[in-house]
């Protein structure tokens, strides 16, 4: 457990000391959901229509850019064949260095959302729901991304992979984070949806790093 | 077990599995000919919809769509706890062919859904959607066999992400039907009560037929498998020795 802790504060801190990590993403984020005016048109009533689904494809897809290199950098300068020998378990790795990596940038991700919502035409109370519905999604998307990180970890050209991969793992997600915006667009209730979407963020967190780990196993050998 | 072992070896695998490749395809075929030809003949009822002779090549492909995917779990569990290099073949070899009937079943599907309802797709139907993401899942499956570079790379990966997706499918299922009656806008006439002794033998056959058609395709790929790995063994063996 120390062990898996240690890695844990070894990523935060790489993650954080690098600066700019969650600096691409973000950028990422917030130009996909800039496009919708050019695509839906101005239009306020259209653009609050798309405004809650268009959110949550661009978070869903923010969340898939930083996964090309959460575990292909430590394989390559052999920091995962360390880990291996060190005696801490694969799956602590995964899950140390996936949930890392979420602080890192899926928090970022999920603190700009509201920014996009009320730019979007939503409505400025809903603030804080946005943001919380997206730090329980952008949760999920990073557990659910890792195996198909972990799966990618050895290609060269893993990236288009990982998104045809995980993209049918993110519709669970997808549908119940949506409908929170929606919900929350509306005015109708909002509750359960974001509670589905918590659970298929625990779901992920329970079930993930035993698949991310087993994929980094094969990596290494 | 003992079958198992015995089956490990490509040798006696490749001696077993030449005749019933094509006794197997032979089989589906005739079947499927034959419960299509009876279902197309099937007594005309005015009160029986006539957009139901659809169901002799729908079902069974949307039945087999599912089986292939399990038969690929089975599989690869198999090929992941013992490394059993027959499994890792036959988990490949079923793939495209459980892609390929999942499309059947789409487009079959689409075209019922237009003759019925007047479109050719519909969200608002659960079915439907989670068989879209089944077909998303055969896609990744395939594309991680081709961008490994080793083949017990490849192999150890795939069987992962199968077992990954046999986890996820049933959640994936019900959070699509979630989805569908959160935006259905009218229900549809989805259960086949009504279907007659008529409709139904002829639809069991096709299906027979189908699942003979799989068994007899996936052998005859896994062997299609099994040869082009000795012929590359060989050109390299060649290539060694010049």
């Amino acid at each position: 457990m120390s062990g898996s802790f240690a890695v844990f504060a070894r990523e935060l801190k790489l993650a954080w000391s690098g600066g700019g990590g969650a600096a691409l993403p973000v950028g990422f984020f917030a130009a996909a959901a800039s496009m919708t005016p050019f695509a839906v048109g101005s239009d306020t009533i259209a653009l609050q229509t798309a405004g809650p689904g268009v959110i949550w494809i661009a978070l869903a897809l923010s969340s898939l850019l930083p996964m090309e290199r959460l575990f292909q950098a430590d394989l390559e300068d052999g920091t995962l064949d360390a880990y291996a020998s060190s005696g801490v378990g694969m799956e602590g790795i995964a899950l140390a260095k996936t949930l890392a990596h979420w602080i890192a940038t899926g928090i970022p991700l999920a603190l700009v959302s509201p920014i996009l919502w009320i730019m979007l035409q939503g409505a400025p109370e809903a603030s804080g729901l946005v943001a919380g519905a997206a730090l329980v999604g952008s949760l999920a998307f990073f557990f659910f991304g890792s195996i198909g990180a972990a799966l990618a970890a050895g290609m060269r050209r893993g990236g288009l992979l990982i998104a045809l991969v995980t993209l049918p793992l993110y519709v669970p997600t997808m549908i119940f984070g949506a409908a929170t915006l929606d919900a929350a667009a509306s005015g109708g209730d909002w509750l359960g949806p974001l509670m589905l979407t918590g659970s298929a963020a625990l779901f992920g967190i329970a079930t993930s790093p035993f698949g991310a780990a087993m994929a980094l196993r094969t990596a290494i050998d | 077990m003992a079958v198992m072992s015995f089956f490990a070896n490509p040798h006696r695998f490749m001696a077993a599995s030449k005749w019933p490749a094509w006794i197997f395809t032979a089989l589906g075929v005739a079947l499927v000919a034959f419960g299509v030809w009876r279902g197309l003949l099937a007594p005309e009822d005015h009160q029986q919809d006539e957009r139901a002779r659809m169901m002799f090549v729908h079902v069974p492909a949307m039945w087999l769509s599912l089986f292939a995917y399990a038969f690929m779990v089975g599989a690869s569990l198999i090929s992941f706890v013992w490394r059993h290099a027959i499994a890792d073949v036959a988990a490949k070899s079923a793939a495209p062919i459980g892609a390929v009937f999942t499309a059947i079943g789409l487009m079959t599907g689409s075209i019922w859904g237009y003759t019925t309802w007047g479109t050719w797709w519909e969200w608002g139907d659960a079915r439907l959607v989670s068989v879209l993401v089944l077909f998303f899942i055969y896609l990744g499956y395939i594309a991680v066999w081709q961008a490994m570079e080793t083949p017990q790379k490849a192999a150890r990966a795939a069987s992962i992400l199968c077992l990954v997706g046999a986890v996820n499918i049933p959640i994936i299922h019900f959070s699509v039907e979630w989805f569908a009656v959160l935006h259905q806008q009218s229900t549809f006439m989805t259960t086949d009560d009504k279907a007659t002794a008529e409709f139904k033998i002829p639809m069991y056959i096709s299906a027979l037929g189908y699942l003979a058609l799989f068994g007899g395709l996936t052998l005859m790929n896994m062997r299609a498998e099994i040869m082009r790995t000795r012929a590359e063994m060989l050109l390299q063996r060649r290539q060694a020795a010049d």
